[in-house]
């Protein structure tokens, strides 16, 4: 039996964090080629939503992750406890998994309580549940490389089959040494899309997604390529890209060879 | 939603390779749980539920690339109970692309990354150069490991929600394939034995040091197991076996409570519980058996239990199996998926062993016998850190 359910949504809310793309309102010019990309680092904040001892235990991966889910709720105006989750990342918080490393290789292998909570992939989701007070479910992917696109076609099959409203956080952060070298992811990056079952004031497009053989879309920045090539989370900005410019039409996302994830893109506005 | 077929499925764990060992295990009250004494862990007074021969268990040499204890020990499952032909059958039948393949794992092959942490370069901190990160450390490996392994090239991904991964597959692979997505689905868990959840379950106080007794009185704390579980799950054949197993239903939801800590009245499980019952359109009176997530923690029982007296009273026989093969964290939901099967199909609910004084604050009908029955359908719960809580309904076709 081939495809049944058309996997449709409509994007109402979008979040966007990266070097030199502090939010998706300062990055949409950027992707639209009317401002010039600039890359700089970027700094996040662990949300005042989380209470101050879970705040504190927050890494860079559950900040990014976090900021993103919360600007693209605030974009679609749009109450998180309403929404089901989709966390997926390559990596999760990497430095907190470098400490662990290096402490159980050490004489001393205690490893603190938070450092444990904090390793497991699914602690941004946690995070996320404790400052929005969401009991929705939430569930967190990994793909490697695909994860963009594994996330992606989880939250729209979720859309589709349970009709609710859907929230993908897509994250990424580097490793410190020494798995930096084994994988180098240069930068962290996020990326939130809010996708709901049915069209609303706020709805930016439509969008449905089907698996493809077709090549994916490079971005036309060469430095913003370079970031959508070398950060498994970043493979979405071609969808992005398109939404900044107004453009209907058709993106190719990178996925899981040999799968793509075509893109329909249809304006709402 | 739609009932799905567990059309193939097996379990590897301390209590045995495939099926009927482990079977047979439930059935002679055994437990597979031993002090612990895995590769460089002395110094922890806990028991653990280890596989026996995992590290001598070969690839093939076109997966050498994939060698680490989370994916030998995913071979050595798929090798039980005729399940890499029954995927081989499915994969002849609806095509490489028309079968997902959604694993849970909470830790994947971290034991690769952590040993070579300890063969740095003295002089400049590097790991050595045969470490491979994508296809052992990376959360997806297993995922990727058993695609590959079958020549699949479909959607694939790894869940790794801590405890409740490999149930919440469940729920995913139900979507896609309702969604058309694909037509069939590998689902389940690979879970092994590290230095992180050893050492990390330590640094939280809730490591036991005497095999666990969930839902005991003393209770006091988990042991830590190890576990492969595939599921093949397919739409129904237009005639089943009487004793098919299916998915009924799935329910899934979050505490938004504590990183570590369940909510104290089991909120968020019960929802689980309630949300699985309405996607299978049953009340909870239909219910014949649970197995519980049953962690043996002190907080994790009492809350579960709380929310399984408050939706069920204790009419319904319950118990947790992880007395007999430890808390296989990443893998339980599957193994518990698989041992629920067993019970649909052979009519028989496992006590829960090295639990000999239930706790008399949890008012459930908890099994401290095994159990002659006939259970048509079955709960199981499966719930993890970050508050994260799936509950999934099997029964029998017929």
């Amino acid at each position: 039996m081939s495809q049944v359910v058309q996997l449709a949504a409509y994007l109402d809310g979008i979040g966007l964090v990266g070097p030199g793309l502090d939010n998706w309102l300062a990055a949409r010019p950027i992707l639209a080629g009317t401002v010039p990309y600039e890359s700089h680092p970027f700094a996040v904040a662990a949300p005042q939503s989380l209470p101050p001892a879970e705040r504190r235990r927050t890494g860079l991966a559950i900040k990014v992750a976090l900021a993103v889910g919360e600007e693209a709720c605030a974009h679609g105006q749009l109450d998180a406890r309403q929404l089901a989750t989709v966390f997926t990342s390559s990596g999760a918080d990497n430095e907190n998994c470098d400490a662990i490393c290096k402490t159980l290789a050490s004489d001393d292998r205690h490893i603190s309580p938070t450092r444990f909570h904090n390793s497991v992939h699914n602690a941004p989701a946690g995070y996320w549940g404790i400052a929005s007070g969401a009991m929705t479910p939430a569930t967190v992917l990994c793909a490697h490389d695909g994860s963009f696109g594994a996330g992606l076609l989880e939250a729209m099959t979720q859309v589709a089959i349970d009709r609710c409203g859907t929230l993908l956080i897509a994250y990424d952060m580097p490793y410190p040494e020494p798995l930096h070298a084994k994988r180098p992811l240069p930068s962290a990056f996020g990326i939130a899309l809010a996708l709901m079952p049915e069209r609303s004031a706020h709805s930016l497009v439509r969008i449905e997604l089907s698996l493809s053989d077709a090549a994916p879309d490079a971005l036309a920045e060469p430095e913003l390529e370079a970031l959508r090539r070398a950060i498994p989370c970043a493979r979405g900005l071609p969808v992005l890209q398109a939404v900044a410019r107004g453009e209907g039409g058709r993106v190719v996302l990178d996925y899981l060879a040999p799968l793509c994830l075509a893109v329909e893109i249809e304006a709402c506005r | 939603m739609n009932s799905l077929w567990l059309s193939h499925f097996t379990a590897t764990s301390a209590i045995g390779r495939g099926l009927e060992p482990t079977r047979d295990a439930l059935r002679r009250q055994r437990s597979g749980l031993v002090p612990c004494a895995f590769e460089t862990v002395t110094d922890l007074p806990t028991y653990i539920g280890e596989v026996a021969g995992v590290d001598e268990a070969p690839l093939p040499a076109s997966l050498a690339e994939y060698a680490c204890r989370n994916n030998r020990l995913a071979y050595l499952g798929l090798q039980q109970d005729g399940f890499n032909a029954a995927v081989g059958a499915a994969a002849a039948r609806y095509g490489r692309r028309r079968i997902g393949v959604l694993l849970g794992t909470s830790t994947s092959g971290i034991l690769e990354t952590e040993q070579a942490f300890r063969r740095r370069d003295p002089a400049t901190g590097a790991l050595p150069d045969g470490f491979r990160y994508r296809t052992t450390h990376n959360t997806y490996s297993v995922a990727d490991f058993v695609r590959t392994a079958f020549n699949l090239e479909g959607p694939a991904v790894v869940v790794s929600t801590a405890c409740s991964s490999s149930a919440k597959v469940f729920a995913a692979a139900a979507r896609m394939i309702a969604a058309g997505v694909i037509d069939a689905a590998i689902v389940g868990g690979v879970d092994s034995l590290c230095l992180t959840t050893l050492y990390g379950f330590n640094s939280l106080e809730l490591l036991s040091a005497e095999p666990c007794r969930p839902y005991d009185t003393a209770r006091n704390g988990l042991s830590i197991g190890e576990a492969a579980a595939f599921i093949l799950l397919e739409r129904p054949a237009d005639s089943l076996d009487a004793d098919a197993v299916l998915l009924l239903g799935a329910g899934e939801s979050s505490d938004a409570h504590h990183m570590s800590s369940p909510h104290p009245e089991g909120l968020g499980a019960r929802m689980a519980m309630e949300a699985a019952l309405k996607a299978a359109g049953l009340q909870p009176v239909d219910i014949d058996y649970i197995n519980l997530h049953g962690t043996a923690t002190p907080s994790n029982d009492a809350a579960e239990g709380a929310a399984v007296a408050a939706l069920f009273g204790n009419t319904v026989p319950c118990s947790s199996t992880k007395g007999a093969t430890g808390h296989t964290l990443g893998a339980a939901g599957g193994v518990e998926a698989v041992i629920s099967a067993l019970a649909l199909q052979h009519g028989f609910l496992p006590r829960g062993v090295n639990t000999h004084r239930v706790d008399p604050d949890i008012p459930i009908q908890y099994l401290t016998a095994n159990r002659e029955a006939a259970p048509r359908r079955v709960l199981s719960n499966s719930f993890g850190f970050g508050g994260t809580n799936c509950s999934l309904i099997l029964g029998r076709a017929t």
